[in-house]
């Protein structure tokens, strides 16, 4: 059966497969995350329009390097993740594995720099509720709340992220994702791919902002 | 664009590698765009750069790599509802700060 012959819904052998469904119920949930960062990012907005001077005082603490390497370290981390899912779509299986491990190598790269980042914070006294941090001005504390609260989160996504994909690496090793049946790399590839426009977002507001 | 059935049961069609390998170095190159521009310390360019390069970059992964590009029109609709509920989050509560 060729590929572009394969319908809406379909029986394969038994088993039930909706790939417009499947993909149409993925994006939903990327809309949802994009309401809960958009949130994160209104109250970001609002502080930094209250506090300019110490938002910008406080940007300057943070490792623009680390950031900027991040950025490039997600970037192709999702350059990757593509390639993983148009090489098993050309039947390349060993190809696509190799590509989800670079994705997976880079995810867990980005999560180390971050684990330096905030352990430099950590030692200079900056984390949430702590006496250096609460005896600064009150526009600081809401700069760095929201920066361990915001990279937090997407921190904990890009975790997530790596779990998933070893997941699909399983599954391509069992043949349970393949060219005709890629709906669950596909899938996995956008949130990954979300998780990178969040990180896109972050750069600015917190690495350049000063 | 056809709405048919078939027409949304058919995944999009495949990208080269090629394709995605450019849109990176664009994504390469803008980031550095963007860091070159708050280096040079003047507010305005800086704010260009928040306001035209990061949705700009955000565009590229959205329409490449998440293959918005080749995907129905009902799709990109949606995408569109999305995006513009959160600029109406965004602009009402603005006006509300900047109006009180």
């Amino acid at each position: 059966m060729s590929v572009s012959a394969q319908p809406l819904v379909a029986e394969h052998g038994g088993e039930h497969r909706d790939y417009g469904g499947a993909k149409l119920g993925m994006w939903i949930f990327v809309f949802t995350e994009l309401i809960l960062f958009g949130g994160l990012f209104v109250a970001y907005g609002m502080y930094r329009a209250m506090h300019a001077h110490e938002f910008h005082k406080a940007s300057g603490e943070l490792n623009l390097t680390l950031g900027v390497i991040n950025t490039v370290v997600l970037l192709t981390s999702s350059l990757s993740m593509v390639l993983s899912i148009v090489a098993i779509r050309l039947q390349r299986k060993r190809q696509s594995m190799i590509f989800l491990a670079c994705t997976m190598l880079l995810g867990a790269v980005f999560l180390v720099n971050k684990f330096f980042e905030w352990k430099a914070k950590f030692h200079h006294g900056l984390y949430p509720g702590s006496e250096h941090l609460m005896a600064r001005p009150p526009g600081e504390r809401l700069f760095f709340g929201l920066y361990f609260g915001m990279t937090g989160l997407h921190g904990l996504h890009v975790t997530i992220g790596v779990v998933v994909m070893s997941v699909m690496m399983v599954f391509l090793a069992r043949d349970r994702i393949r060219h005709d049946d890629f709906i669950k790399l596909e899938n996995t590839g956008l949130y990954w791919h979300l998780v990178d426009v969040i990180w896109i977002f972050l750069l600015p507001l917190f690495y350049l902002a000063a | 664009m056809s709405f048919t059935m078939q027409h949304r049961a058919e995944p999009p069609h495949i990208v080269s590698y090629a394709t995605f390998i450019k849109v990176w170095i664009a994504l390469v190159v803008l980031t550095g765009l963007l860091v070159g521009l708050s280096l040079t310390h003047r507010p305005n360019l800086a704010l260009l750069g928040l306001l035209v390069i990061t949705p700009t970059k955000a565009s590229l992964v959205f329409f490449y790599f998440m293959h918005l590009k080749y995907e129905s029109a009902a799709l990109k609709y949606m995408v569109a509802a999305a995006i513009g509920v959160l600029i109406i989050f965004i602009g009402l509560t603005f006006s509300d700060y900047l109006f009180r």
